[in-house]
């Protein structure tokens, strides 16, 4: 090919070369889209984002778990110690600072995602240096809020977002 | 006599090909309706489905479920979702079991699919004298015809001819496999009020349940044409210009040079 | 076969290649180490499209494979599943129910390209019977892919190509149970029709690479059907087949795209939408267009196990096709008679297949004539053994060739100085 010259061939012959290439190129670019996005979240897996929970039969001192898109929420009645002890932290001194209030609607309800945030494992329940969760995977030490206090997780216990719809049912999601 | 041989050929290769399409007509022949959605670009009139919906909800569903369709589905032909919730909410929806081990009635939410007036398919033939009344979501796919059958079904009731054998309970429709039907004529002129004002006449509500019935078997059929459109312009071009860079490559040996 | 050996510029590839020669093994695969035949027509290109079908058939199957359950309360819902909720699923659905028919569209061309240029006759017979051989892969591929969605077609469907096999004497009934799993098509059957339908397509992966490599051994066939003799007489695949492929693939992909945007469900059949149901057979039974031929032979011998025979060896008689062919030239072109009953042989597979789609008692009316489906396909199922146990032998034999040009490089100058 490179052999064949003609004088006004060459720029039209590179001109459709590259635009036929440009063109294959692209197309196929699109066609892995659909390839990549079937393995996104489908429509119906986004439709099932709330789950409503009755918090009338959990004592003071209480926790349950329960499931939200597959993954445990822990909801504990939390104890006037245990939220005076998390509202008693100087925030500064935390490695992902953030106050009591700012974790919890009601402070008497402490709903977070049971994830530990180093690995995702899930944490165990009134364990660890602040009695609060602690992870038996890599040992992450979390406080009566869910902050994380000690260990290799780098983040709080996340929150889902959640509303009260009265004072004894809570929907998360 | 090649010629007539590659016509014959041909001929046969496309009767062939169509012969899926000639067993449509077996059941009798069908009303061909100018819907919204045919065509390369036709899409779904939405407040025909709309109206469908309605059809369905206050005349089929005491008999068929849509089992495939979830409320939040309904979005698609223009409900919002205050007023999908609101829809939902008319429904009563098993679930549990709860922290009793019961299973329990609540109001219907836009992720749950849309309650069936049956419990299994038992206790739809112990309701309906021996007969099934099938899921409805994909009919206008799982029939010749489609939605053009549908339409031409629910419109298709006559009178038995003289000596035709109706069996008991049953109902003439010359449309329906073997001309008998279980299902009584369905639809009638006025038997319910639009919403949106259009004059309900039979046809009319027969023609609305059919689109809708439509859209519940094929609800992609608007981003399907829309990408096919885009998909078709761009091969059209990516052909066009490999046909010339075919061309090109080819030239010095079409002109006789060695390569 | 490479006359030249691929030289890399750059000096890292230039290692690389030396370690793993892979470049070079494309290069003299499907690159300008390959040389081919210059005139190649149109007909060649279904080679290169039937490997671009396997890999969309392998890459939107197994995609599709994230979101499949094979399990008979699930598969239905499943499907559907697929079609309504996971991103752009409707559209890798529709690509590969579609692609499996645009997969046979292209291989029935390629084997009818291999019938009338006589690219089965010596030195190319292993070639074809590998060819053969994917496309008995493909079929079984295909059939276990129809019984996944579980529909009334793909149960009985299932039923019925399984118990074929019951015709066989004193085993039958035992090897079908054991096709089976059980006393009917049930979740065992579609479990294992489902692995089967993942592995099989690899195993064609594989077989089409010795397609592929038995390919480069002799080269390729040509339309004069007569041997290379020398440089002249050839270029290099790439970029003149390349180029010449990619234009083919635009062409095939629109007609691919025509049916998946604007005729998905054209090519399958409505029963297929309603869940199968072991207690209700559907009162028409057809599979797929791409088996109707062998359907109607099937149909056609009113005995169970004539049948089956029949059937079978409609397509295992393709093996003989090197030992049936005895003329001295390879390509139709030459031989007119021959060319003729070919294109006639042709027009009656299409009959079979036109056959395959009615039931046998279905009047076919013809000039004002009454013909019964079960006669026309009687009479069209003697005409295609006769067509291969007579007809290829006697008239290969007997029909003296029109004489060959001299080169394939002298035909082609003399075509283009035609044109000119």
């Amino acid at each position: 090919m490179a052999t064949h010259t003609e004088a006004d061939g060459v720029t039209r012959r590179d001109f459709l070369y590259v635009a036929g290439g440009a063109f294959a190129a692209v197309g196929a670019a699109a066609a892995a889209w659909p390839l990549i996005d079937q393995m996104n979240p489908s429509a119906d897996v986004l439709a099932l984002s709330s789950t409503e929970v009755d918090l009338s039969n959990i004592e003071v001192g209480q926790s349950i778990t329960v499931m939200w898109r597959g993954k445990p929420v822990f909801i504990r009645h939390r104890t006037e110690e245990e939220i005076a002890e998390a509202a008693a932290v100087n925030v500064a001194s935390l490695p992902d600072p953030q106050t009591d209030a700012e974790r919890a609607v009601r402070p008497e309800w402490l709903i977070m995602v049971g994830v530990c945030t180093h690995l995702g494992c899930v944490p165990l329940g009134q364990r660890g240096d602040y009695n609060g969760w602690f992870c038996p995977c890599h040992g992450s030490h979390y406080d009566t809020s869910g902050r994380i206090r000690k260990g290799p997780a780098p983040l709080n216990l996340a929150i889902p977002t959640y509303e009260f719809l009265n004072d004894t049912t809570v929907k998360i999601g | 006599m090649k010629k007539l041989i590659k016509t014959i050929g041909v001929a046969l290769a496309f009767s062939a090909f169509a012969s899926f399409g000639a067993q449509a007509s077996e059941g009798g022949a069908l009303k061909q309706v100018d819907w919204s959605f045919n065509g390369a670009f036709g899409q779904f009139d939405k407040a025909q489905l709309r109206r469908g919906f309605q059809v369905y909800r206050e005349v089929c569903s005491a008999c068929h479920s849509v089992r495939l369709i979830a409320f939040r589905n309904l979005a698609d032909i223009g409900f919002s979702e205050d007023e999908i919730k609101a829809i939902a909410a008319e429904y009563e929806v098993q679930d549990g079991p709860n922290d009793d081990g019961d299973m329990f009635m609540r109001p219907g939410r836009p992720s749950d699919r849309i309650p069936g007036p049956f419990a299994n398919e038992k206790q739809a033939r112990a309701a309906n004298n021996g007969a099934y009344p099938p899921d409805l979501s994909l009919m206008a796919k799982a029939r010749f015809g489609g939605p053009d059958y549908i339409h031409s079904l629910l419109t298709g009731y006559e009178d038995a001819p003289e000596g035709f054998e109706l069996g008991e309970g049953m109902n003439y429709n010359p449309v329906f496999a073997g001309a008998q039907i279980a299902m009584v004529a369905p639809i009638s002129d006025d038997m319910l009020e639009y919403a949106d004002g259009t004059p309900a006449t039979a046809d009319q509500i027969s023609r609305d349940v059919s689109a809708f019935l439509m859209w519940t078997a094929e609800p992609s059929l608007e981003a399907r044409k829309s990408l096919g459109f885009r998909v078709m312009l761009f091969l059209v071009i990516f052909t066009v210009l490999f046909y010339f860079i075919n061309k090109k490559v080819w030239k010095p040996v079409k002109r006789g040079e060695q390569v | 076969m490479a006359s030249s050996t691929y030289e890399p510029k750059n000096r890292f590839i230039k290692a690389v290649n030396q370690q793993l020669p892979i470049l070079s093994l494309i290069h003299g695969a499907v690159g300008a180490g390959y040389r081919a035949p210059k005139n190649l027509n149109y007909w060649w290109n279904f080679g290169s499209l039937a490997g671009v079908c396997l890999v969309v058939q392998i890459i939107t199957g197994i995609v599709l494979a994230m979101h499949y359950t094979p399990h008979t309360s699930l598969a239905f819902a499943s499907v559907e599943h697929i079609m309504r909720d996971v991103n752009y699923g409707w559209l890798l659905r529709y690509i590969h129910a579609n692609g499996a028919s645009m997969f046979f569209i292209v291989v029935y061309v390629h084997i009818f390209r291999g019938l009338f240029f006589g690219s089965y006759r010596n030195p190319r017979e292993v070639l074809w019977f590998l060819g053969v051989i994917i496309y008995l892969l493909m079929m079984a591929t295909g059939f276990m892919g129809y019984v996944l969605p579980w529909g009334q077609m793909s149960f009985w469907g299932a039923t019925v190509i399984t118990n074929l096999f019951s015709a066989i004497p004193v085993v039958g009934d035992s090897i079908v149970a054991w096709l089976w799993g059980g006393f009917s098509v049930d979740n065992p059957t579609l479990n294992r029709f489902f692995s089967l339908h993942y592995l099989l397509p690899f195993v064609i992966v594989g077989v089409v690479i010795l397609h592929i490599w038995a390919l480069h051994i002799p080269g390729s066939n040509n339309p004069l059907g007569i041997d290379v003799k020398g440089p002249q007489d050839q270029v290099p695949f790439h970029p003149y087949y390349t180029a010449k492929d990619a234009f083919g693939i635009g062409v095939f992909l629109l007609l691919f795209a025509f049916f998946v945007f604007y005729a998905p469900n054209y090519l399958g059949h409505p029963d297929n939408y309603t869940e199968a149901n072991p207690m209700v057979t559907p009162p028409h039974i057809v599979p797929e267009w791409y088996y109707l031929p062998f359907y109607a032979i099937l149909r056609a011998i009113p005995d169970k196990l004539g049948g089956v025979i029949a059937m079978f060896s409609a397509i295992l008689i393709l093996f003989a096709m090197p030992w049936l062919d005895g003329s001295p030239a390879r390509s139709a072109r030459f031989r007119p008679i021959y060319r003729m009953l070919l294109w006639v042989f042709v027009a009656d597979t299409f009959l079979l297949g036109y056959v395959g789609a009615h039931a046998p008692d279905y009047i076919v009316h013809i000039g004002g004539v009454e013909i019964p489906c079960l006669i026309l396909g009687q009479a069209a199922t003697a005409f295609y053994f006769l067509f291969f146990l007579v007809i290829v032998p006697v008239v290969s034999r007997w029909e003296t060739p029109l004489p060959l040009p001299k080169s394939i490089n002298e035909a082609v100058l003399k075509k283009s100085a035609a044109k000119a």
